[in-house]
């Protein structure tokens, strides 16, 4: 369903994306420390762990917003840096936390900002633009604001609008960073429900920071949970959600069970 | 369908806007030409601009229209032309700045650029070298130069994604730069003695005696400013929408940001070499002109070029033509814009 491309894609076909020996610092904190993993194509990963522990940065050096300081970011064998902002941007989208705008842009023209790495220069948004970015309007269920200011938005609605324009980014690739901390439970599901059919049916690759274990649970084909910078468990989510992994990460008693109704596990906390 | 009909609209309309805002600079330039002390009617006016030479009964040119077209094409041209470039240059950089700092309420002298300007200006006329008459502007852009530099060099680290570049991080170099020059140049007018005046009023702003060289300097500047920043207009449109989403979208941020700062500098510098620092142009076009054409800056743009000439033009020829006595420039935009600015900015906030 998320996928546009009528013609063979120009952009890279992601079958990898790996991370080797990844140290960061924001100036002179250690945000990673020594982060190797491996993404691969067709594959849902959550992304847990405490505020603070570096998920946010481990998205942005995936996409090519930070540089890490040792280490190397390959995709598909070939090290982030030495693409152009423009392929990355043809393989990777991201859902950012921050999804203010300063500028009274329409909405619509908001998600045709997603179709800007597959535009000449000079050239305007061709039928297949215009068509996807209606499509992903439809989807995402903001047709009805596309002449809306985004400015004038509610915070779920604005957040959508950022979700439909990294949609209509149509890449391989598809990181979420909080990207429905403001949305309500419908649109949450729904989304992430359309996400993971494209993983399962057209070999999308999504990694999802997110903040609601049981939301990661039910989703996710992996987690990944990071810990003071560093990768405390990675693994299929039937491995590694477990009370002794919640434990370590984030020092809160669960418990951890499959649950029939959901058809994943699920962690339960009690209140004290 | 429906997409398709909307986009065609907004292409029309900005075509529109291009057009009506190029007719009614058009339309000004021949109107402020016939104003000013000594009345020329639109006939004559005409007859000038089109070289036909009026014969005085018999086949001599009359000395009236001799007179009339040395003060046309000497005197009211090139300051009508230097003043509406310069109006132009101040609204494109406008646009930019309010672009690249993500702040609707930046302006071309957000960096400092106007005060290293007039602190270099100052200089030349404290040192006396006003006198060659080219040398003020020189310092005067070289001063807006050499601040641009030292901000930039303030703000840069190489690590961060933007270069540091942040819209946090200039506006701070920038007001930092901006006080230490001021304080300067209060300096240089308390050592001026006589000298005082004459930095007070190159300072204020005037189109009075510009000559063609500096309409043609302020031109290339223009067209060169005007070309690069279309030419990144739609990089523009992401970064002023976040570092973020620029980067993930494909825009080289770094780079694409440091050449739009440069453009948008220079262009307020060549502004304020040639005719003193005239506020609010810069602040107040692009913001106006974004109720007309959203914020997109490929319409933006070129209509808050249109619109910045036409609105300097008639501040200028109100002080050259109407007011009994020409009043400095820069004060006259700070005294119409700024209530402007107020009525403008009161009514924008209360209507969210």
């Amino acid at each position: 369903m998320l996928d546009f491309q009528e013609k063979p894609s120009i952009s890279l076909t992601i079958m990898e994306i790996c991370l080797e020996h990844i140290d960061f610092f924001h100036g002179d904190t250690r945000v990673l420390t020594d982060v190797t993993c491996r993404f691969s194509k067709g594959r849902f990963y959550a992304v847990l762990g405490p505020n603070g522990s570096g998920k946010t940065t481990l998205l942005d050096l995936i996409c090519g917003f930070r540089t890490p300081k040792h280490g190397r970011i390959l995709l598909e064998n070939t090290p982030v840096n030495a693409l152009s902002r423009r392929t990355v941007a043809q393989s990777i989208s991201l859902v950012s936390q921050s999804y203010e705008v300063n500028f009274p842009f329409q909405v619509k023209e908001v998600v045709m900002m997603g179709r800007h790495p597959h535009i000449d220069r000079f050239a305007r948004p061709s039928r297949n633009d215009r068509d996807i970015v209606d499509r992903v309007m439809e989807i995402t269920g903001i047709t009805h604001l596309a002449d809306r200011q985004v400015t004038n938005l509610s915070g779920g609605e604005k957040q959508r609008c950022a979700f439909a324009r990294a949609l209509c980014q149509d890449t391989p690739v598809l990181l979420l960073d909080e990207a429905f901390s403001n949305m309500d439970i419908h649109h949450t599901f729904h989304l992430l429900g359309l996400v993971k059919q494209a993983v399962q049916e057209k070999g999308k690759t999504v990694i999802a920071v997110l903040h609601d274990v049981n939301l990661a649970a039910g989703f996710s084909h992996d987690m990944l949970f990071l810990k003071q910078g560093r990768i405390a468990a990675m693994g299929d989510t039937q491995s590694v959600l477990t009370q002794k992994n919640i434990q370590t990460v984030f020092n809160v008693t669960s418990k951890v069970e499959y649950n029939a109704y959901v058809q994943a596990l699920q962690v339960y906390f009690k209140p004290s | 369908m429906f997409s398709s009909i909307s986009v065609a609209m907004h292409k029309g309309k900005t075509g529109y806007l291009v057009v009506l805002f190029s007719l009614l600079l058009s339309g000004s330039i021949l109107i402020s030409l016939s104003m000013g002390y000594m009345k020329i009617s639109f006939l004559d006016i005409f007859q000038i601009l089109a070289g036909i030479p009026a014969m005085d009964g018999g086949s001599d040119i009359s000395p009236r229209f001799e007179t009339f077209h040395a003060v046309v094409f000497d005197i009211r041209l090139p300051r009508i032309l230097t003043c509406a470039a310069v109006g132009a240059a101040l609204a494109v950089s406008g646009v930019l700045f309010q672009g690249i700092l993500l702040n609707p309420l930046a302006d071309p002298y957000t960096l400092g650029v106007s005060a290293g300007a007039a602190f270099g200006a100052s200089i030349a006329i404290l040192l006396n070298l006003s006198a060659t008459l080219v040398s003020v502007p020189i310092f005067a852009f070289a001063g807006g130069c050499a601040t641009l530099f030292l901000v930039l060099f303030l703000s840069y680290s190489p690590g961060n994604p933007a270069g540091g570049l942040s819209s946090n991080n200039l506006i701070l170099s920038g007001i930092i730069v901006a006080a230490i020059l001021s304080a300067g140049i209060s300096f240089l007018k308390f050592i001026a003695d006589e000298q005082v005046s004459v930095i007070i009023f190159w300072l204020m702003g005037s189109f009075a005696s510009k000559t063609w060289p500096q309409f043609f300097l302020v031109t290339v500047f223009l067209i060169l400013g005007f070309s690069v920043a279309i030419f990144f207009a739609r990089d523009l449109n992401l970064i002023s929408t976040g570092d973020r989403s620029a980067i993930s979208l494909g825009v080289d941020l770094k780079k694409v940001t440091l050449i739009l700062l440069i453009t948008g500098s220079m262009l307020a510098a060549v502004s304020v070499a040639i005719s003193g620092i005239i506020g609010f142009v810069g602040l107040l076009i692009p913001h106006m002109v974004r109720f007309l054409t959203g914020p997109d800056n490929r319409k933006l743009l070129p209509v808050s070029m249109l619109a910045g000439a036409t609105l300097l033009l008639w501040a200028d020829t109100i002080t050259r033509a109407v007011l009994p006595h020409e009043i400095p420039i820069g004060v006259l935009t700070a005294l119409i814009g700024g209530p402007v600015f107020c009525w403008i900015f009161k009514k924008s906030h209360q209507s969210r």
